[in-house]
């Protein structure tokens, strides 16, 4: 037998093995065993939602349908110059024609239009319609084409419809990043979009601002009450938080709609106003289609996120501190803001954090009570998804969102310290 | 008890008496008067009322009934932060969100204290309390005793005339506990403070103050000294609650200069010191006998003692001292208490002693 310890080598363990093997080993089963455990959630995780986000964030640069449909124009297309203002020669036209029968015998010639429209108008009705006619064309013997090309579509002889399509034919693009932005990926280079088709930069300033107010009204609301149900007895406590949770078990939909009711024109609130006599007839107040009807509704949806965080902070909250700091001779609202106060601030800070969060991306609310001037980012991405199937601007505006998101957690850890959040 | 309205009491209880819900008093007309300087004690079992009575002197709750005087002047309408005590709680109370030199500070800031004269009381109070190199330090990284001193330094450092303890010393550890019971102490009389102390540890409350008040069912049972509460319980609530007691129940047959003789429940005749007003010829009654005034060795028995005979049932070697289990006219749980001399003989379990006290430390109490 070896003397462990008179030997100059690692540490050997009884059976003649080194003992940080040993040990690695013996380890290495509890981990085993725990990864057993967890592996059924962590599969469904990573398929569910790891993997859909990174195909998501993939999808807003991923632009391979320019190369894979047209791969021998794209090829010629390296040859030309866009800004010469000179039309391609013969041998890009008939690559684009082998190119296309090829596409139309699989059917992805109009995917291609439909991909190309997003950034140019008119390219899908011309991929479709000169498509019926370029089936008809045999790239071997039916050459040249520049000249058929050009009496299918006079477009074909348009130096524009080349250079879109060459702009567009990189496999990895910024383009729809640009797109998100209010800026366009040109021959030239990015530049802005025209005036008239701006509107993504205000809606994601339109989202941010929103919440921020829906969150600070949150804060207003939810602090009296945090504070009544951390402080009343019991079973006081008890009912009133049966009151903060009934939200939760309404649907989201039926509140909604019940924010509907209350706030439009001929609605409950306009009504009495009214009969009151506060409000004339003729001009009953517009609550609702618009960002103060957003903010009244969500504010309300969003509450009880703000509410349950904060009153899980001040539960903890001693009453010695203000006794203490009332002997001390502090009044009731100086024990309050110097004490209570700094004390709750990890309450307030998770439960902005969870209702920032939840507003930003919020989408059924805004929907259906936004109208066009309250409706936020979210709104516009499912549109791109569900109506205009232009998905990769729909990723980039959702990536975007997600950077947002995640750089505003970062300065939050950096100013409060996401140690000091505490949601329960 | 009470001194009625003597002119030199600082704090007063007159006939207070308060109730939560109504229907029971928690406290039942508190009589008491402490003069300035003086360091007292509540003592009592949980829910007698003493920390009650300390809060309402605080201002933290409200007397149902009668007046509570500081100075002279009632205070009952006055609010908690106007009536300058200093009080320490029992888990601190220190705000974790500022460091202790700005704990100690926010006394003076609510005061509107200057600057420098704010940085010069709480050095004074910290170095007082001998904890001067931490106020930089938040409460969460200090210990337990050092929180403690930091607790007494912030309730000191405005310099109140009267300082509340509510069981300060609750979270220490035995060791740290009796330093700091020492150190409190010698502040308070150095300071010259008037103290109202809330404990239920009897050690702490014979150790400390000038006056013991203990407390059981929202009354005052007994207000003395130290020694005089010990040696001199005047209720078997008193003498069971301080200290170690044996108690023996019989009914007292007569009562003769001064001198009770009480037939115990197995027939034993015993001579008593009458204490309790319901000791009368007739009346049942509980004789109280501290374990240390019981002697078993032949020649340490004292001329005039009463003798009795008892079986050994256990004997415990605790160092400094004997500790006997005795079966003592037909009760088990009869202790003695013997100091560990040379001379002193080692019982077994099973051995027939006869055992001796004086009648005067034989006390006839209620029953």
């Amino acid at each position: 037998m070896t003397d462990a310890t008179s030997q100059s080598g690692p540490m050997l363990a009884a059976d003649g093995t080194p003992l940080k093997k040993s040990l690695a080993r013996a380890l290495r089963m509890q981990k085993t065993r725990a990864l057993m455990l967890i592996a059924p959630l962590l599969v469904f995780v990573l398929v569910s939602f790891i993997f859909p986000i990174g195909k998501m964030l993939f999808k807003s640069v991923e632009n391979d349908i320019v190369v894979e449909t047209l791969p021998l124009t794209v090829a010629e297309l390296q040859n030309w110059d866009a800004e010469s203002g000179a039309l391609p020669d013969e041998a890009l036209y008939a690559a684009f024609v082998t190119d296309m029968v090829v596409a139309i015998e699989a059917k992805r010639h109009t995917r291609l239009g439909t991909r190309l429209n997003y950034e140019y108008t008119g390219m899908s009705s011309l991929f479709r319609k000169s498509g019926r006619k370029i089936k008809k064309l045999d790239p071997a013997t039916d050459g040249p084409f520049k000249e058929q090309l050009i009496d299918i579509d006079k477009k074909w002889g348009d130096v524009t419809t080349w250079a879109v399509i060459k702009t567009h034919s990189v496999k990895i693009t910024n383009g729809y990043f640009l797109n998100a932005v209010d800026m366009q990926r040109t021959p030239e280079g990015a530049q802005t979009q025209p005036e008239d088709k701006r509107i993504l930069i205000k809606l994601f300033q339109r989202t941010l601002f929103m919440s921020l107010m829906i969150t600070v009204s949150c804060i207003l609301l939810g602090y009296p009450v945090a504070w009544l149900l951390a402080n009343l007895p019991a079973r006081t406590a008890n009912i009133l938080m049966i009151l903060v949770l009934l939200p939760f078990w309404t649907s989201l939909l039926v509140r909604t709609s019940a924010w509907k009711v209350m706030l439009q024109q001929q609605g409950v609130i306009n009504e009495v106003l009214v009969w009151i006599g506060l409000v004339a007839d003729d001009a009953r107040l517009v609550m609702i289609n618009n960002q103060f009807g957003t903010i009244v509704a969500m504010t309300h949806i969003l509450l009880p996120f703000m509410i349950l965080p904060m009153y899980s902070v001040m539960q903890t909250i001693q009453p010695t501190y203000l006794r203490a700091a009332k002997s001390m001779g502090a009044t009731n609202w100086t024990a309050f803001w110097r004490v209570y106060f700094p004390l709750s601030v990890p309450g307030i800070g998770a439960g902005s954090i969870l209702v920032f969060i939840l507003a930003i991306g919020y989408y059924i609310t805004p929907e259906i009570v936004g109208g066009t001037k309250g409706v936020f980012i979210s709104n516009r991405i499912a549109y791109h998804i569900s109506s205009s199937l232009n998905w990769g601007l729909a990723a980039a505006l959702g990536t975007i969102l997600l950077g947002v998101v995640l750089l505003l957690y970062w300065c939050y850890d950096k100013i409060v310290g996401i140690d000091n959040v505490k949601l329960g | 008890m009470a001194d009625s309205a003597s002119n030199d009491a600082f704090v007063e209880f007159d006939r207070v008496q308060k109730s939560y819900d109504g229907e029971t008093l928690v406290v039942k007309d508190l009589n008491l008067s402490l003069p300035k300087g003086e360091f007292l004690t509540m003592l009592g079992p949980s829910g007698s009322g003493k920390t009650t009575c300390l809060m309402m002197l605080a201002g933290f709750e409200t007397a149902t009934h009668g007046d509570i005087r500081l100075g002279g002047t009632s205070i009952n309408n006055i609010p908690p932060h106007k009536r300058g005590i200093g009080m320490v709680f029992q888990n601190y109370a220190l705000f974790p969100h500022m460091t202790i030199a700005e704990n100690l500070s926010f006394p003076l800031e609510v005061r509107k204290m200057g600057k420098s004269a704010r940085e010069e009381k709480i050095k004074r109070a910290l170095d007082m309390v001998e904890m001067g190199a931490f106020g930089g330090r938040r409460p969460a990284q200090l210990s337990g005793g050092q929180q403690q001193r930091i607790a007494l330094a912030r309730a000191l450092v405005f310099e109140p005339e009267l300082v509340l303890m509510d069981e300060p010393l609750g979270a220490l550890d035995k060791q740290l506990r009796e330093k700091m019971q020492f150190e409190i102490t010698n502040l308070a009389h150095n300071l010259g403070i008037t103290t109202v102390y809330v404990t239920h540890d009897q050690t702490e409350a014979l150790t400390m103050s000038d006056r013991v008040a203990v407390f059981d069912d929202g009354r005052i049972q007994q207000l003395d000294p130290p020694d005089t509460l010990y040696e001199n319980p005047q209720n078997s609530f008193v003498a069971q609650f301080i200290g170690e007691n044996n108690t023996l129940e019989g009914v007292v047959k007569e009562i003769n200069n001064g001198i009770a003789i009480v037939e115990l429940d197995d027939g034993e005749l015993i001579d008593c010191k009458p204490v309790h007003e319901s000791v009368k010829p007739g009346a049942r009654t509980r004789v109280s006998i501290r374990p240390e005034r019981v002697e078993y060795n032949k020649d340490r028995i004292q001329e005039g003692a009463h003798t009795l005979k008892a079986e050994v049932k256990e004997f415990i070697y605790m160092g400094d001292i004997f500790r006997t289990r005795l079966s003592v006219a037909g009760n088990d749980e009869f202790v003695i208490k013997t100091r560990n001399a040379p001379d002193v003989e080692r019982l077994t379990p099973g051995q027939q002693i006869e055992i001796g006290w004086l009648p005067e430390d034989c006390r006839a109490l209620d029953a």
